[in-house]
């Protein structure tokens, strides 16, 4: 059908609509600003939809539209709001469209009281903000916070979008005290550039077509800076190569190959790269991909690397240029934004996702939080839904990273609760808090491995939990007999040694108590990384503590043994007196008295021991220990 | 007879192999970058989740998908098997171009068919579309899903279909019953997915989600995929029924009074079964004419999709069912 001149015409339309590439932005305003007429109207002036759309948005337009006899654009978007009313959590919605130049992805946010999460998560991938204001209000609280997330997540770009220019009579004077207004709280948050542009999102004024009303502008229209702004040239192609690895390819014993997607920088074949968590180096060989071998890949490109030796390398290493190294640390400031209904708690662990890199990991300080309508800092001890502080991270296992400023692919992450398996923060590392960048880990000889080996043994935690008096230290005192008499090495930690010295500055709320067990994981996290088999005895009440002391280790090292045993016969045995204490008042916050125990849902052993004795319940350990390829 | 496109599937399963290809011109530089992004996000499901599975729906946008995953894990072969949920109604020519290309690509192809809902004869000329597409298609899926005991499947659903899906996540989390709770659905950030989730729970993943209509065309064109015969325009037989230009596939069609298939130069926007698949009526034989007519086009996509036009029939609702 088309012949050969209507063919060029239209392969050429779609290289030239490929050209510019995507430009990723979002849309910020209060309600009724007018970001929803904004966005239908680039969707209609890109002459994106097709009649059957038309006619029903004129339709729509007529019946419950707002614009009089004009057509409503708004009503091309709606459904975020009547959502929102019945409870759905909608962040973001993205729309799309594309002009000669460029394709365009909106990501289009609903206001309100989440605001702050949902922009933010809509920046998270935006090269560009829009920051809408009406011309009759002139600048608002809101338009602080917006520019204020902006910079936060490190968007670069911002068009300040004075709409509804038609109400104030196209005044030039109005356009220019706001834009002086703005320029005032924006100017020093470091942005490549501020676009200002008069607008009048229902009439189309200074979108795709120049407006007459108001000839006095002389700055670009909306469309023709969104085309030309170029994004790309201040970070990811100019900084040093940066590639997480995402995942190995491994289809025969010829071929292994690292594929991810290129953070940062470029590679070509002959390049040295260095493993940031390992120290080790390669040289790339190969850059495959199913088309071919390319001689140079970067940023954004998804590649395979076939490098020339073999160096141990998994998922969640971070292939890096060798002369300009990523951090690599497990304690480092980053600044939070909190998205869950739950509060964030100095202490508890979460788990940390950053690129294939998944650890445990806790807030230890909140050094301060930030007001996003002030941009000042405020002092707090916890930070809730939508707020934003700058606190220390510890992580069980270091990661490798760029400070998020330097970085925003590598120097981002995401904290999940472990329990709903919700995200419930999103992290921007600011700088590591030990100065291991200069001190990069050296291939280390002597690991966990080879010191377990020297001992003969699998190193294991076997964390004994129940009510006081359930009879944990016994049955653990019998455990490390039998394991030192078939020649094991082991260590004990329990109340006696641990709460006179290490945590003598603990004491029993609920805080400390989290805290104490966080101690004592670490211990004995340091014990099994040094070879021995641990036995630990603490009450230790809540199912989230074990749970981090579980994942500090490896998988299978941690054996849970729940000590079962009544209330009332715990009460009746009263070993040490404290259940009437407790009893008397003396002693508050006793566990299965007035705070609570939450027993374990699934331990590797359960021993009830009001049915068996002692000696028969470690044996009952012992025959574990061997089933779980533990104890040879 | 059924039509096919048998060599071209050949000399595209040739691509793949160990010699590859020529390596075809540079790819637009949108679509790279949408490529990237799709290649991204299924190598973070292949090293997160035990069991994930592809779905296949034979149509346009899941066999771009399926290109994108032959891409994304080369040399290696996907390290998931596809599934196609054959709801016994869907045009012949989907069939056979299914089974050619799983051959050829060698792809492990599961499909599956609801046993029930066959053993009941489900017609959707007798029993409409929506109880058709819920036996058939929703309910087959599910079912496919807990015998497979998946915990991962990727979807070729795109945001621009329709308004409910644009704000759709790329991992869209569901629960023990399969059921989409918009109620629980997690922020995603930057390029990181959260995919944690307990035993029994699982996630729909959606790589084409930023891609249009018009991006799915342009790649098709751009690295020349093959598509099923019916997207091109042919002589086929259709009558006019409500309107709408239905093709008679088979002779499990009933005629009406006064029916009378004639042929007709059409073809498929979009591809599933034939009874609820309306025809256009085009000269489009080639790729390039598809594009040149799409982008001249006047009404959307959809409007050829029957079952959007169902009153019980909102993606939305559909989705909470479990339908992608
Ligand atoms: N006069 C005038 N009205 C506008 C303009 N842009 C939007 N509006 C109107 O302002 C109201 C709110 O717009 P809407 O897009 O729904 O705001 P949103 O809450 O920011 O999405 C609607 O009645 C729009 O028609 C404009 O440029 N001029």
């Amino acid at each position: 059908m088309a012949d050969g001149q209507t063919r060029t015409e239209v392969m050429e339309r779609l290289t030239r609509a490929g050209e510019g590439g995507v430009l990723r932005f979002i849309t910020c305003g209060s309600v009724d600003d007018g970001k929803s007429t904004l966005i239908g109207r680039l969707l209609y002036d890109s002459k994106l939809l097709f009649e059957d759309q038309i006619a029903v948005l004129e339709r729509d337009s007529k019946t419950h539209g707002t614009a009089g006899e004009e057509i409503d654009f708004a009503l091309l978007l709606d459904g975020l709001e009547a959502e929102r009313e019945q409870g759905i959590t909608i962040d973001v919605a993205y729309r799309f469209f594309n002009t000669e130049k460029r394709k365009f992805i909106v990501a289009d946010t609903p206001g309100h009281e989440q605001y702050t999460r949902n922009m933010a998560t809509g920046a998270s991938t935006a090269d560009l903000a829009i920051i809408l204001v009406d011309a009759r209000k002139g600048m608002l609280t809101q338009t602080r916070r917006h520019t204020y997330i902006a910079s936060m997540m490190d968007i670069r770009h911002v068009v300040l979008a004075v709409n509804k220019m038609d109400l104030v009579d196209h005044s030039r004077a109005r356009f220019h005290e706001i834009v002086s207004d703005y320029l005032s709280i924006a100017e020093d948050l470091g942005f490549a550039s501020i676009t200002p542009v008069p607008i009048s999102a229902r009439y189309g004024d200074n979108i795709f077509k120049r407006s007459k009303a108001m000839n006095w502008h002389d700055g670009p229209t909306l469309m023709e800076h969104l085309e030309r702004v170029d994004t790309q040239a201040d970070n990811e192609a100019a900084f040093p190569f940066r590639m997480p690895v995402q995942w190995v390819n491994r289809p025969n014993l010829d071929f292994r190959g690292f594929a991810g997607t290129i953070a940062a920088g470029s590679v070509k074949p002959g390049d040295e790269v260095l493993v940031a968590h390992s120290g080790k180096t390669a040289a790339v060989n190969r850059i495959v991909t199913a088309d071919s071998d390319l001689d140079e890949a970067s940023a954004g490109q998804a590649v395979t690397l076939v490098l020339d030796r073999e160096i141990d390398i998994a998922r969640g290493d971070m292939l890096a240029d060798p002369k300009a190294r990523p951090e690599v640390s497990s304690q480092f400031a980053a600044e939070i934004l909190w998205m869950a209904e739950e509060e964030m708690l100095p202490g508890r662990a979460y788990l940390l996702k950053a690129g294939g890199q998944v650890t445990p990991a806790s807030v230890t300080t909140l050094k301060h939080k930030l007001n996003v309508n002030t941009f000042e800092k405020e002092p707090g001890k916890s930070l809730k839904l939508n707020e934003i502080g700058v606190c220390t991270l510890n992580s069980s296992k270091p990661i490798a990273f760029d400070p998020y400023k330097d970085q925003r692919e590598t120097g981002s992450f995401i904290l999940v609760d472990r329990f709903t398996n919700q995200t419930v923060a999103a992290g921007m590392i600011e700088f590591s808090l030990r100065r291991a960048s200069n001190v990069h880990t050296h291939a280390m000889d002597v690991n966990k491995d080879r010191r377990a080996e020297l001992k003969g043994q699998k190193p294991a935690v076997l964390w004994f939990t129940g009510l006081s008096g359930a009879g944990k230290s016994t049955i653990a005192n019998l455990v490390e007999r039998k394991l030192a008499e078939a020649g094991r090495h082991t260590y004990s930690l329990d109340g006696d040694n641990v709460r006179h010295g290490l945590n003598k500055d603990l004491g029993f709320t609920d805080a400390d108590r989290v805290e104490n067990i966080r101690r004592i994981g670490e211990v004995a996290r340091l014990m099994v990384d040094a070879g021995l088999i641990v036995t630990c005895s603490f009450i230790s009440p809540f199912r989230s503590e074990r749970r981090m002391v579980r994942d500090l280790v490896a998988e299978g090292e941690f054996v849970e043994v729940f000590v079962d045993a009544p209330l009332e016969v715990c009460m009746q045995r009263d070993p040490k007196g404290l259940y009437k204490k407790a009893q008397a008042g003396e002693i508050k916050n006793f566990t299965g008295f007035d705070s609570p125990y939450e027993a374990p849902e699934a331990p590797e052993l359960r021993i009830k021991t009001a049915e068996i004795e002692p000696e028969q319940a470690a044996e009952e350990v012992i025959e574990q220990l061997v089933q779980r390829g533990l104890l040879g | 007879m059924t039509e096919t496109n048998s060599s071209a599937i050949k000399a595209y399963a040739a691509r793949f192999g160990p010699e590859r290809g020529q390596g075809r011109n540079a790819l637009s530089p949108h679509l790279a970058a949408l490529e990237a992004e799709a290649i991204h996000i299924m190598r973070e499901v292949a090293a997160e989740f035990e069991r994930p599975v592809m779905l296949y729906s034979i149509g346009k946008d899941s066999t771009v998908m399926l290109h994108l995953a032959m891409k994304a894990f080369w040399p290696a072969k996907p390290p998931f098997p596809f599934l196609h949920i054959d709801s016994l109604w869907e045009f012949q020519a989907m069939g056979a171009f299914r089974d050619e290309l799983a051959e050829a690509l060698g792809l492990d192809m599961i499909v599956w068919v609801n046993e029930e809902g066959r053993a009941r004869k489900i017609d959707p000329f007798v029993h409409g579309s929506a109880l058709h597409t819920q036996v058939m298609r929703t309910d087959g899926l599910l079912q496919a899903l807990s015998a497979g005991k998946y915990d991962a499947a990727f979807g070729g659903g795109r945001r621009d279909e329709e308004k409910s899906r644009a704000k759709e996540r790329v991992f869209s989390f569901r629960n023990q019953a399969h059921a989409w709770d918009p109620r629980n659905q997690r922020p995603e950030l930057w390029r990181i997915f959260n995919t944690r989730i307990r035993k029994g729970e699982s996630i729909r993943v959606f790589p084409l989600s930023n891609w249009t209509e018009v991006d799915i065309w342009q790649y098709i064109l751009e690295e020349q995929i093959p598509i099923v015969p019916l997207y091109f325009a042919g002589e086929r037989p259709v009558v006019e029924r409500d309107g709408t230009l239905i093709m008679v596939d088979d002779d499990r069609m009933t005629l009406e009074p006064g029916e009378t298939p004639r042929d007709k130069k059409i073809r498929f926007r979009t591809l599933g079964c034939y009874p609820l698949t309306g025809a256009v009526e085009s000269e489009a034989e080639t790729l390039e004419d598809i594009v040149l007519e799409m982008l001249t086009a006047r009404s959307s996509e959809r409007a050829g999709r029957l079952i959007d036009f169902d009153e019980a029939g909102s993606m939305e609702k559909k989705k909470r069912e479990g339908y992608f």
